[in-house]
């Protein structure tokens, strides 16, 4: 029982339901110690690629349907969420290659790549109070899923849970990257917004894929 | 045939400012301003990076500065998306004297490497200017350019005869001397190495008036290179 491009969609769709739903608690992150952007930055790109689905010939296998996640939010978002989770979509959408289902192994496996992607384009590391601190334990988490025979729904699932944990890790952090960076001492006991937005992103997955094939 | 700049900014009165200053100085180089969303807010838009990237190219390559964060990454992104990657270069400089001798390297008809290697000098130059104030301490920093077969190993032995050493405004000058050669050079003293084009480690030997200094180069112009050096040391860095 695996995630087959109709799935990769209808996850794509969610997510932009969700970060719709959270933009103003992403903006209201990113004021604390960013430019205020994040959760309208985001909105914008996920708009875009919902039009998209909408309007264009629908995505043939789901790399197709995360290559063009990729494109759209790298085009339209306008911050540092855009290359990075651009990015992140176009390492994932080459590693599951043209295989038209994707099974727990290849879901962890683009949950990687995704990761590997973030590293390559932001140069940030774990502490440096980024999405990297969600991401890493999240894919972490996924691979041992995946390893231990669990279904797509339940990788994503633990992925969710284990963003959520290190989304909160990033609270007493000095940021070393990104604009808040610049804030120094001033950028602890505030949460990071984009390993919010990566954690909420990969709740909307995990529900996406639970509701559809369970 | 002359390289191209592109410069991308948050902001669209930035980089269009930026690439002003910059043409002034260089009246027959494409430079062209990647500022701003397409919808008028402060952001990076990779549609125009990647159309002045385009447009900045008339065979010679183009090299892209940029301002923070995800004008950065924007701009790699563009780059990687081209045909061949390696007719561009996104260099880590200060924005507006990065852009000026870039521009200016570019209007000597300088090669692709050549004006990256002075965007990125003028890096160097900053911080060597921070360095002398107390203030600086960061990572050298990088042209973008690609690797170079080694080849020989070139050495050259001189004695420091200038008054103050290795200290910043000589290092800066040995440094500046090699812009434009692709050869990797580094400066030993004693048991102490610095890349030839690290003022900061060029600063750190502590050599002094007197000291014997090796001088190690590789690469295509390994020779001019030593020979660029020894004309610095023999003038006593115009002390
Ligand atoms: N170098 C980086 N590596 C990893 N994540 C990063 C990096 N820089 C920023 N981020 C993440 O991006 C989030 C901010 O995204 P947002 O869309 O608001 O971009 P921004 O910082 O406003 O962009 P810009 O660089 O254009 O100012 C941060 O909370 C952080 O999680
Ligand atoms: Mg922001």
């Amino acid at each position: 029982m695996g995630c087959s491009v109709e799935g990769v969609v209808a996850a794509l769709r969610s997510a932009a339901e969700v970060v719709t739903a959270h933009r103003d608690e992403l903006v209201e992150l990113d004021r604390v110690i960013g430019d205020a952007d994040h959760g309208e930055n985001l909105k914008r790109g996920f708009t875009a690629l919902v039009s998209k689905l909408d309007l264009s010939e629908p995505p043939a296998t789901p790399s197709a349907a995360l290559k063009l996640a990729a494109t759209t939010l790298i085009s339209t978002v306008g911050g540092a969420a855009g290359p990075l989770y651009g990015t992140a979509l176009l390492r994932a959408a080459t590693s599951v290659g043209d295989a038209a289902e994707l099974d727990a192994a290849g879901v962890a496996a683009a949950l990687r790549a995704a990761l590997d992607g973030v590293v390559a384009r932001g140069k940030a590391e774990p502490g440096d109070k980024t999405m990297v601190d969600a991401l890493t334990p999240a894919v972490a988490a996924a691979e041992a899923a995946a390893a231990s025979g669990s279904t797509v729904a339940e990788v994503l699932s633990a992925a969710a849970d284990a963003a959520d944990e290190g989304a909160a890790s990033t609270v007493p952090l000095v940021a070393r990257k990104g604009r808040a960076s610049y804030l120094g001492e001033r950028s602890a006991n505030h949460l990071d917004p984009g390993s919010r937005s990566t954690a909420l992103l990969l709740r909307s997955f995990a529900e996406s894929a639970g509701g559809g094939d369970r | 045939m002359k390289v191209g700049l592109v410069i991308v900014s948050h902001s669209a009165r930035l980089a269009e400012g930026v690439a002003e200053l910059a043409a002034q100085m260089a009246p027959d180089v494409i430079v062209l301003p990647a500022g701003g969303m397409a919808t008028g807010g402060l952001g990076t838009d990779y549609e125009a990076v990647s159309n002045a990237l385009d447009r900045a190219e008339s065979g010679a390559g183009v090299v892209l500065l940029y301002d923070l964060g995800s004008a950065r990454m924007t701009a790699e992104l563009a780059v990687e998306s081209l045909g061949d990657p390696s007719r561009a270069y996104v260099v880590d400089a200060p924005l507006v004297e990065g852009a000026v001798a870039a521009a200016v390297a570019a209007q000597g008809d300088a090669t692709l490497d050549g004006v990256a290697e002075a965007a990125a000098g003028a890096a160097r130059e900053a911080f060597a200017d921070a360095a002398e104030t107390g203030a600086a301490e960061t990572d050298s920093a990088s042209a973008g350019a690609g690797d170079q077969e080694a080849g020989p190993v070139h050495t050259l032995q001189v004695t420091l005869t200038n008054e103050v050493g290795l200290h910043a405004r000589p290092a800066a000058l040995l440094a500046r001397t090699l812009t434009g050669l692709t050869a990797e050079a580094s400066v030993e003293v004693g048991d102490q190495r610095a890349d030839a084009r690290s003022v900061l480690g060029l600063m750190g030997l502590n050599a002094r008036f007197g000291d014997q200094v090796v001088v190690t180069a590789t690469g295509p112009d390994a020779e001019e290179a030593l020979r660029r050096v020894k004309a610095l040391v023999d003038r006593n860095f115009d002390e």
